[in-house]
């Protein structure tokens, strides 16, 4: 068994890591373009790997409120996915699905929370659906959960699974717009055999893996 | 007032007063904060996981785990002239960030980490005068050595000293 680090997959397969992200992110801005029935321009997204310490300063502070859905991958791999969003955007987001009747000020209403909850799951079920497409992996998510917090507390969970194997932290910055500008933060937390499984299954070599 | 030092994730640092020392954003990591009262000479670490040794490639970042971390924090506050004797500790964070029903050893870690921290300041002989850690919410710290106070900052909540 060769010594396996995230760096280490990473360094090989980031552009594939990448063009994973992108197509996730690409289907998951068309799912929310169609359930906001607007259209959503994206950037291209991008890749970040990260030290932990920096992890932070790229979602504008540890203690930047952020909305972030959490929720379990099973079937032929297994992990976990995260999307987060800044409390603002979220807010924007939900009012937009409740037709203009969400609440005024910053925190979220009941509703709204649903709603919320909503949108990721229908978010990163298209970023999981693409996934599952391209390797041809059988790919169901859990019921996600919902909380709105500090960054660095919400990202203390996936850094936690990252942790076991490594010191950086790998997510997908997918930048879109409808009216505003909102940045979504996409992170695929595969355990390791299961990055070895999606990259074999992309026709990949996978020496020197698990 | 002395500067606010910044502590980030995995990571440790030491101050003296007048100085404090801060992380930002614990979610189920453990602000671990230990001050010599006499010379006040104080360190915090931020701890992601609990056990160094039950991690396969184990030659990481030691302030990660709570064993390795908090032993290596207590040996660079001996090295600037703190005495272990008389070390007190506090610490706070270790929350479930996420309530899922499976109760993995992932979703407990927070739990873990506390326990682990207990733990290892228990061997080390060092008491543990405070504790803010559980329940869901992420929480923001600044400890000063002055006076050993421990500020704990959450998302809507007032500020508690411990």
């Amino acid at each position: 068994m060769g010594t396996n680090t995230l760096e280490k997959v990473t360094e090989n397969y980031y552009d594939v890591l990448k063009e994973i992200g992108n197509i996730g992110a690409g289907n998951a801005m068309t799912a929310l373009s169609e359930m906001l029935q607007t259209k959503v321009d994206m950037h291209v997204p991008q890749v970040r790997l990260l030290e932990f310490c920096d992890v932070g300063s790229l979602l504008g502070g540890e203690e930047q409120i952020m909305v972030g859905v959490f929720l379990g991958v099973e079937g032929d791999i297994s992990g976990s996915m995260m999307f987060l969003v800044e409390q603002k955007s979220a807010k924007h987001l939900v009012n937009k699905i409740m037709m203009g009747m969400g609440s005024d000020g910053e925190e979220f209403t009941e509703m709204e929370l649903s709603a919320m909850r909503e949108l990721g799951n229908i978010i990163t079920g298209a970023y999981l659906n693409s996934l599952s497409t391209l390797t041809n992996l059988v790919i169901y998510p859990t019921p996600p959960e919902l909380t709105v917090d500090m960054a660095g507390a919400i990202l203390s969970v996936p850094a936690v699974q990252f942790g076991i194997f490594g010191d950086k932290i790998l997510l997908i910055q997918s930048r879109f717009f409808d009216e505003i500008e909102i940045d979504g933060y996409f992170i695929l937390i595969p355990d390791l055999e299961s990055y070895s499984k999606i990259l074999a299954s992309l026709g990949l070599p996978v020496d020197g893996l698990v | 007032m002395g500067e606010i030092i910044k502590v980030g994730m995995a990571d440790l640092k030491t101050c003296v007063s007048p100085d404090a020392i801060t992380t930002l954003g614990l979610g189920s990591c453990i602000g671990i904060a230990i001050v010599d009262p006499v010379t006040k000479i104080g360190g915090l670490a931020h701890i992601m996981l609990p056990d160094s040794t039950a991690i396969r490639n184990s030659q990481q970042n030691i302030a990660k785990f709570a064993d390795t971390g908090i032993a290596e924090l207590v040996n660079q506050m001996i090295k600037i002239g703190a005495k272990k004797e008389r070390m007190v500790a506090k610490i706070a964070g270790g929350a479930m960030m996420f309530a899922f029903k499976s109760q993995s050893d992932l979703t407990m870690v927070g739990q873990r980490n506390a326990a682990a921290s207990k733990q290892k300041l228990k061997e080390l002989g060092i008491p543990l005068l405070a504790e803010d850690t559980g329940a869901n919410y992420g929480r923001t710290v600044i400890f000063y050595p002055e006076t050993g106070e421990f500020h704990i900052r959450a998302v809507g909540k007032e500020e508690t000293i411990i």
